[in-house]
């Protein structure tokens, strides 16, 4: 078993559409407005919990301009998806604040928005619970976000721990955070002959397509030609979709648009659910581990469940002989969780990173040297082996160009111009896979391969590498080959998530061109044709296959003030090929910048006295901004994994993410000596400890 | 959004007859902070009289060695002018300290004085409000209070206002001129802002209509030439300030000749922290020195409590922000 030769793969091809971008002229979802394009402003719940009793809309229909103003009473009936969001203007319950209750037409936005405050939805209010309180009563959830077990267990955790001669036991919490990317959806819906067509600001056309099918039972066609950004958010379809398309066909041929602001974003669109992680390590004197249980309470949505599956990387870390993972999930009153990068890797490594930071403490160990100790020949649950894990050799490396060595292991021992001074390190998984479901046409015209797929082209550069990919399979140069995605006009694809979305297009590419070639050999006439499916993998069943990194922190402490800033971030990835080092890199710094803002910034505060994220803007939502992000250096390990896929290449969309959050609190502890186990981490948390 | 009018005058008299006439008229200038709430919802002019044509844009010398700026001037010109920057450093510093340079090419020097406070349930018309409306409770008590004041609130409302350039003003005994329905006058800056009170709708002494035409600097002393502007905050940019410090500092032999010292984020209107610079004068330029003197003043903060998150660590970070950088304008590490 080889990975296929490269020779466009792992050169820095320009990103395709770049051009465009920068010059303004690429049309995002909420950009192209035809004439006639109806305005829709939704009308949203004010409380989180209730039945409605009655719509009054006759104010918003006098508003000049106004065209429709639909509610449950007349909203056409939808099919069912199985998905409570889905169910919009169905009925007089309403589940959580900010929920679309009516929505106003109209020929511009300000009559729109100004009919739709004259709305009045009477309400029969019901008590409702929006704070989380992580020892409020909690279920066991039949299966976690992702799909996976809730709880896991393998040998005596408990009694392994009053056994072990060290232990640590700490608890680690995450807050809500909302994805924002930069673009807000938007949907553009039109009716046109009983047929819809979308516009769509979405990670998977194809699935967006099919949701739509399934609700209106009509032909649909949905084009995603570029999406700002989605991060999860973008990847299931929220109630806004439906509610735009249900408008839509009310008035049979005129467009309607919905672009969400960004308050909306904090209300109808999903978030990561917050999480309290109880971690217990117990080691023997040498620093294996005879013990990891990492035991998670999270939040969930009643009317929707979504539960983050932060303990779910804790089951392939660390070698232990004793081991357990649980769930248990708090329903709360609020919009559903959904996936948001890194889903449960991100939040999950903060608690067990952490977690072996301060192991090393107790022991006085290096935790570089303490992870290596504890390192799995096999996978430690499911007893597989690793199709490649570079985790030691990111470390080593990391280490090594990270200048790790030249610390003193002691907390708060450099002081510099006023700044407290540490380093640390957190490490971090993200599975590697592939999802079935793509086809891939390969028809050779004008003197080009045109490689049809429905892949999304969310930022990542998908059009960049599937186009690399297909000009290697073919064995032809980039510019012999037009890749065409981001549509349902174009053959079926899977959705970009999951950080499988170039695994999984670029080895249904390389089947259809392995065809094609068969078929055709390397002159094909014009006209030559050939498609497939997505071959399954055949070793997914026979090895392990995750990237693997390990992230270094440089943190400073103000000891006057207790500012925090992150001087220098390094990330070392063992991610199998990369398949265009300048896409690939930005793709992981920009997870290792979204791991900064995490650790020292982003916090939604849900207010329970009115069930809404109080700070629902981006100057109450801080990200980090350009003068928080100082060096950011993201390097790889040679990986060569032959069992993932035909182009050795694991996902990069989320692995940069991971373990960042804790490199920064356990630099923070190195920094100054105060540990601190709840994000963010802002100047309170060094204030308040005493010891500045 | 309710249906407004737009209007340009001529002359500054106009524009103050057409608010004395209408309450419910508002003044334009950049825009920054009032467009936002109009789109908010947080506040429903009838009118906008567009004041950018008749508020000045200069910068002009005064008799007594001050400089007068217009309420037209923009933020980013202020903030980049040589005689305030080499004259007056904390006003400098404090305007580069706030927003960003788009904004700040765009803010005025009046509007910036006059924005509103950005406590999350202002500006948030679906939550009570007591500065939005008299007849409503305070949200922030009890909420999201991480931002609020610890000096001079009232029960009525904690709010802190954000300005940082009115902060730097503060310290500096920069002067308000106003051109009210009954004519020109001028206002003390640390008279200008308000406390609370029990009507925590009103942020200024300025009845509705009158018309910011300018900020006069006085002469600059030693201690202000040897000023600066220290902002805390979450973010290492564009972000308000969890508190912040306007100090202006002259050492002579190791003592503290004269001292400015003017908080930001910690109550209702930029705090001069009279106190404090009591306890300084004459007495050594130490850190312990610092520390007792923004002891005295902090003697009478009032944190508030709150489940989501409360505000008791601005005493340390005050204490923390005022100490180092008063070390800091004395030669030593800030
Ligand atoms: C994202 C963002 C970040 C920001 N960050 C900061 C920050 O870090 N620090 C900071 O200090 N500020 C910050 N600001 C606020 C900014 O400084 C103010 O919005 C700006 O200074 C207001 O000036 P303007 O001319 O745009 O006022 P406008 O928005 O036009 O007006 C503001 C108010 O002043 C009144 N007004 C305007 N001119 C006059 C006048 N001559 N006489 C009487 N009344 C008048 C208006 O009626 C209105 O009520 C930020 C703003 C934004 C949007
Ligand atoms: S603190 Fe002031 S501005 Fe904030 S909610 Fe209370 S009254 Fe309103």
């Amino acid at each position: 078993m080889t990975t296929m030769d490269a020779r466009s793969m792992g050169t820095s091809v320009r990103r395709i559409e770049g051009p465009d971008k920068v010059t303004g002229t690429a049309a995002y979802a909420g950009d192209t407005v035809a004439a006639g394009t109806l305005v829709l402003h939704p009308v949203q719940a004010t409380v989180a919990r209730g039945e409605i009793t009655a719509i009054d809309t006759s104010a918003a229909e006098a508003v000049p301009g106004v065209v429709a103003v639909l509610t449950h009473r007349d909203a056409p009936r939808l099919g069912d998806t199985g998905d409570p969001e889905h169910r919009v203007l169905q009925g007089t319950t309403i589940h959580h604040r900010g929920q679309f209750v009516a929505a106003v037409l109209a020929e511009h936005a300000e009559a729109a928005a100004e009919a739709a405050r004259l709305v009045v939805v009477s309400v029969d209010e019901a008590p409702s619970t929006t704070g989380f309180d992580p020892d409020a009563e909690a279920y066991t959830p039949a299966a976690l976000g992702n799909g996976q077990q809730a709880d896991t267990l393998v040998g005596d955790p408990d009694a392994a721990l009053a056994a072990a001669p060290v232990v640590v036991r700490a608890s680690y919490s995450t807050p809500m955070e909302h994805h924002n990317p930069m673009e807000p959806h938007a949907t553009t819906a039109t009716w046109i002959d009983g047929r819809l067509e979308v516009r769509e600001a979405s990670q998977g056309a194809e699935l967006a397509r099919q949701t739509l099918a399934t609700l209106f039972d009509a032909e649909v066609t949905v084009r995603s030609p570029h999406v700002g950004g989605g991060f999860g958010t973008k990847g299931f379809l929220h109630a806004g979709t439906v509610l735009t398309v249900l408008a839509a066909r009310t008035v049979p041929g005129r467009p309607v648009r919905f672009a969400l602001g960004r308050r909306q974003m904090f209300e109808t669109v999903g978030y990561r659910p917050a999480t309290v992680q109880h971690m217990a390590l117990g080691a023997a004197a040498d620093g294996r581990l005879e013990v990891v249980a990492h035991d998670v309470v999270g939040a969930t949505a009643r009317y929707k469940e979504f539960v983050e599956p932060a303990g779910g990387s804790t089951r392939s870390m660390y070698a232990a002989p004793h081991r357990r993972t649980s769930h248990r999930a708090v329903p709360l009153d609020l919009d559903a969780p959904t996936y948001m990068r890194a889903p449960g890797e991100a939040p999950g490594s903060f608690g067990l990173e952490c977690a072996v930071d301060e192991l090393a403490v107790a022991l006085d160990l290096d935790p570089i040297e303490l992870r290596v100790r504890n390192e799995p020949d096999v996978h430690p649950e499911n007893g597989l082996p690793f199709s490649s894990r570079g985790l030691v050799e990111c470390l080593r490396t990391g280490a090594e160009r990270f200048g790790w060595s030249s610390w003193d292991r002691a907390p708060r021992r450099r002081l510099v111009d006023g700044w407290w001074h540490g380093v640390g390190v957190g490490c971090g998984t993200f599975p590697a896979f592939r999802m079935p479901g793509s086809t891939a046409e390969i028809t050779f015209t004008g003197g080009r391969y045109v490689v049809a797929i429905g892949a999304a082209d969310i930022g990542q550069g998908a059009r960049t590498v599937l186009t690399q990919i297909a000009a290697d399979a073919l064995g032809v140069d980039v510019d012999s080959i037009a890749v065409e995605i981001g549509s349902t006009q174009v053959p079926v694809g899977s959705i970009a998530g999951g950080s499988a979305g170039t695994a999984s297009w670029g080895s249904t590419v390389v089947e259809a061109a392995d065809r094609f070639r068969d078929k055709y050999g390397d002159a094909p006439d014009e006209g030559d044709h050939a498609d497939a499916a997505t071959p399954d993998n055949p070793w997914a069943e026979e090895y392990a296959m995750a990237a693997y990194c390990a992230q270094f922190a440089e943190v400073a402490v103000h000891a006057d003030t207790g500012e925090i800033r992150v001087p220098r971030l390094l990330g070392m990835f063992g991610v199998g090929r990369i398949l265009n080092p300048t896409l690939g890199r930005s793709q992981l710094q920009g997870g290792m910048v979204w791991g900064l803002s995490m650790a020292l910034h982003e916090e939604s505060v849900v207010d329970p006295r009115f069930g809404e994220v109080i700070n629902h803007d981006l100057a109450g939502y801080h990200v980090a901004a350009n003068a928080d992000v100082r060096v950011v250096e993201a390097e790889w390990i040679d990986e060569d994994d032959a069992y993932v896929n035909p182009m050795g290449a694991k996902g990069i969309g989320e692995i940069g993410i991971v373990g960042v959050a804790a490199a920064i609190a356990n630099a923070a502890y190195h920094a100054t000596g105060v540990r601190v186990r709840s994000l963010p981490i802002t100047c309170d948390d060094f204030l308040t400890s005493g010891l500045l | 959004m309710r249906p407004f009018t737009y209007a340009r005058p001529d002359a500054a008299a106009d524009a103050v007859a057409t608010l004395a006439a209408d309450p419910d008229a508002r003044f334009l200038a950049g825009g920054t902070n009032l467009l936002d709430h109009l789109k908010l919802g947080v506040v429903e002019p009838t009118q906008l009289v567009d004041v950018t044509g008749i508020t000045s844009t200069e910068i002009t010398e005064l008799d007594d060695g001050g400089l007068r700026i217009g309420a037209g001037v923009p933020n980013s010109d202020l903030a980049a002018d040589p005689r305030v920057r080499e004259r007056y450093p904390a006003v400098a510093a404090a305007i580069l300290a706030g927003a960003s340079g788009q904004l700040r090419n765009m803010a005025s020097t009046g509007g910036n004085l006059l924005q509103r406070t950005r406590c999350a349930y202002f500006a948030d018309p679906t939550t009570p409000c007591t500065k939005r409306d008299l007849s409503q409770g305070c949200s922030a008590r009890g909420g999201w209070a991480r931002y609020h004041a610890i000096l001079g609130a009232s029960e009525h409302c904690i709010a802190t206002h954000p300005s940082d350039l009115a902060v730097a003003l503060v310290a500096l005994d920069a002067q308000v001129q106003v051109l009210g329905a009954d004519g020109a006058r001028t206002i003390p800056i640390a008279a200008f802002h308000r406390l609370p009170g029990d009507d925590p709708t009103r942020d200024t002494v300025l009845a509705h209509g009158d018309l910011v035409t300018a900020v006069d600097l006085p002469a600059p002393t030693p201690a202000v030439a040897n000023s600066t502007y220290r902002k805390v905050r979450d973010r290492a940019s564009y972000a308000f300030a969890l508190v912040s410090a306007a100090v202006a500092l002259e050492v002579r032999e190791g003592t503290v000749v004269d001292v400015r010292i003017a908080l930001g984020g910690v109550a209702h209107k930029p705090w001069r922290a009279t106190t404090a610079e009591a306890a300084l004068r004459g007495r050594p330029a130490t850190d312990d020195e610092f520390r007792a003197a923004i002891a005295a003043e902090l003697e009478a903060a009032e944190p508030v409590e709150s489940p989501l998150g409360g505000n008791a660590y601005k005493i340390p970070l005050v204490t923390g922000t005022v100490v180092s950088t008063l070390r800091g304008l004395a030669g030593g590490v800030a």
